[in-house]
């Protein structure tokens, strides 16, 4: 089991200025692994993201990477930042930078580089509007193209903060989706929702940080004190 | 018509003339390359306070007597570079307080030692040329003027090399981290570029209308090209047929140049504006 896993925590103390925001955080996540990361604002979900993703460090205890997985093989969908909102950048310059992992220290994108991300845009469904400007798109065409992006930085794990804020329910759906059928290839997911009912019908693990903290299974955690709690508050979503 | 290109031939007879037309064309390309990132990283700031602080730099320069200010002028504005984009990064409160506050004192303390040192006789007319260019045409050794090319080639060449990088950090920071690009070492780099930019352009159009160079092409751009390619190329032709017909202008009319290339800059800006509003562009 153990080389499966791409990531272990152990024990890990995460905040910011090494002031402590959350501690003894434990947990794995295995190849093709759906993790979903629930909890109230301001818990500090993004921060243990950030944290996995080495922007910033953590205070104290152990974050492994397994093997075959290097810190640049991790795709990542961030909360949008203001800088974005008026910047000209076309679909295709946006989904061509996610290879620049790849492209390393070489000034240019390859023909494969270049064919990765258009099949990357096909699969988000955004490959008629290559050329369009990413800042005239809706708010869940943009998140389908960051995705696009991320997946061209990965094979094996994507990280997602949030990326249905702010969508409609339809588009809110139809991005569920298409994470899933990714995650059904083969990708394995840690994304931060606030949604419930997602948790409950598409995820594997759940970690709930909260005064208290959770990792385990959908079904451990609906049983748990922590989960039911957790849905009570959100209006009771998890009861089927 | 013929009257004015018969006046231009005999000016560019002169080596003063095409040293100025030169420089000006490559000042006016490079500043417009990093415009675009600048504006879009929200530091245009940071080409204002250091324009200020390289001119605070050149009166130092002037009362030490060094042969070549360059050699003063250049590391500090270059340390200044990288200390503002540090605070700028940080985002705390008073980030734009301390570089609003650092580029006044600049301002004042070299102000107030070239007046205190005054070694010419024609102070205010030294001061009124590190602020706003020469007051006619310019007076460039072929030294500065070799300089500057060799500076611009750099610049241009790191630029396109790196064309790739700088769009990606420019447009998500915190991704481009996460994937394992070396950002800081891009701001820093983009940092002293700027730097270098606004001292090379500090001959031209002094050291107050510098930043104008470096975001009037960008923001004309970014009113009517929606990729980052299309602004940047846009915004270097913008920049480049601006400073031109400034310094023509300058020469005919006998205005200083510095101010004129900047009023072209400002005139080109509304009139992409207007365009941008014709074409429905105004997202
Ligand atoms: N750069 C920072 N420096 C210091 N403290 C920070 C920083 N960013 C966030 N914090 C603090 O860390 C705590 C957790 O923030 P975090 O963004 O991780 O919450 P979150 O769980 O993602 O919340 P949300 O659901 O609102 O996104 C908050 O109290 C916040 O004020
Ligand atoms: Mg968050």
């Amino acid at each position: 089991m153990d080389n499966e896993s791409l990531i272990i925590c152990k024990d890990l103390e995460i905040g910011y200025n090494s002031s402590i925001l959350k501690d003894k955080i434990n947990f794995s996540v295995e190849q093709g692994d759906y993790l979903i990361i629930v909890g109230e604002n301001g818990a500090g979900k993004s921060t243990l993201m950030k944290t996995i993703l080495r922007l910033i460090s953590p205070i104290s205890g152990e974050l492994i990477f397994g093997e075959g997985l290097s810190a640049s093989e991790v795709g990542y969908l961030p909360q949008q930042t203001l800088v974005q909102k008026d910047f000209p950048a076309s679909v295709w310059e946006v989904v061509l930078s996610g290879c620049q992992s790849l492209a390393g220290l070489r000034p240019f994108y390859t023909k494969e580089e270049k064919a990765l991300a258009m099949k990357n845009l096909k699969r988000m469904g955004m490959d008629d509007l290559a050329k369009h400007s990413y800042r005239n798109l809706s708010g869940g065409q943009q998140q389908r193209v960051l995705l696009a992006r991320a997946l061209c930085a990965t094979k094996k794990l994507l990280l997602l903060d949030e990326p249905v804020a702010g969508l409609d329910p339809a588009a809110m759906n139809e991005l569920y989706e298409r994470i899933n059928k990714l995650n059904k290839e083969g990708v394995a997911i840690i994304m931060i929702s606030h949604d419930v009912r997602i948790a409950t019908q598409y995820a594997r693990h759940i970690l709930h940080i909260g005064d208290t903290l959770f990792w385990g299974t959908v079904e451990e955690y609906k049983a748990s004190e922590s989960g039911r709690a957790f849905a009570d508050m959100e209006g009771g979503e998890t009861g089927e | 018509m013929s009257d004015m290109f018969s006046a231009l031939k005999i000016y560019f007879g002169y080596a003063n003339v095409r040293y100025a037309l030169v420089v000006g064309v490559l000042v006016a390309l490079c500043s417009s390359l990093l415009g675009v990132t600048l504006v879009l990283k929200r530091f245009s700031f940071i080409g204002d306070g250091l324009s200020h602080v390289a001119f605070g730099a050149l009166s130092i320069a002037s009362v030490l007597n060094v042969s070549n200010s360059m050699f003063v002028v250049m590391p500090i504005t270059i340390v200044c570079a990288i200390l503002l984009l540090r605070s700028g990064q940080n985002a705390k409160v008073n980030g734009d307080a301390a570089i609003a506050m650092m580029s006044v004192s600049a301002l004042a303390f070299g102000y107030l030692i070239m007046n205190i040192f005054a070694t010419s006789t024609n102070l205010s007319g030294d001061v009124c040329s590190t602020l706003f260019g020469s007051i006619s045409i310019l007076t460039l050794t072929q030294g500065e003027v070799w300089l500057c090319i060799i500076m611009s080639v750099l610049i241009v060449a790191i630029f396109v090399i790196l064309y790739n990088k700088i769009f990606a950090v420019t447009f998500d920071e915190s991704f481009s981290k996460a994937v394992g690009t070396n950002v800081n070492a891009y701001n820093l780099l983009i940092a002293v570029i700027i730097a270098i930019i606004i001292v090379l352009g500090m001959n031209l159009v002094g050291s107050l209308l510098i930043s104008a160079l470096i975001i009037f092409p960008a923001l004309s751009a970014m009113k009517l090209f929606r990729s980052f390619r299309s602004v940047t190329l846009f915004s270097a032709i913008f920049s480049v047929v601006c400073a031109v017909l400034g310094i023509l202008i300058s020469i005919l009319a006998g205005t200083p140049v510095g101010s004129t290339i900047v009023a072209a800059d400002g005139i080109a800006y509304v009139i992409c504006i207007l365009l941008g509003a014709i074409l429905g562009r105004t997202d």
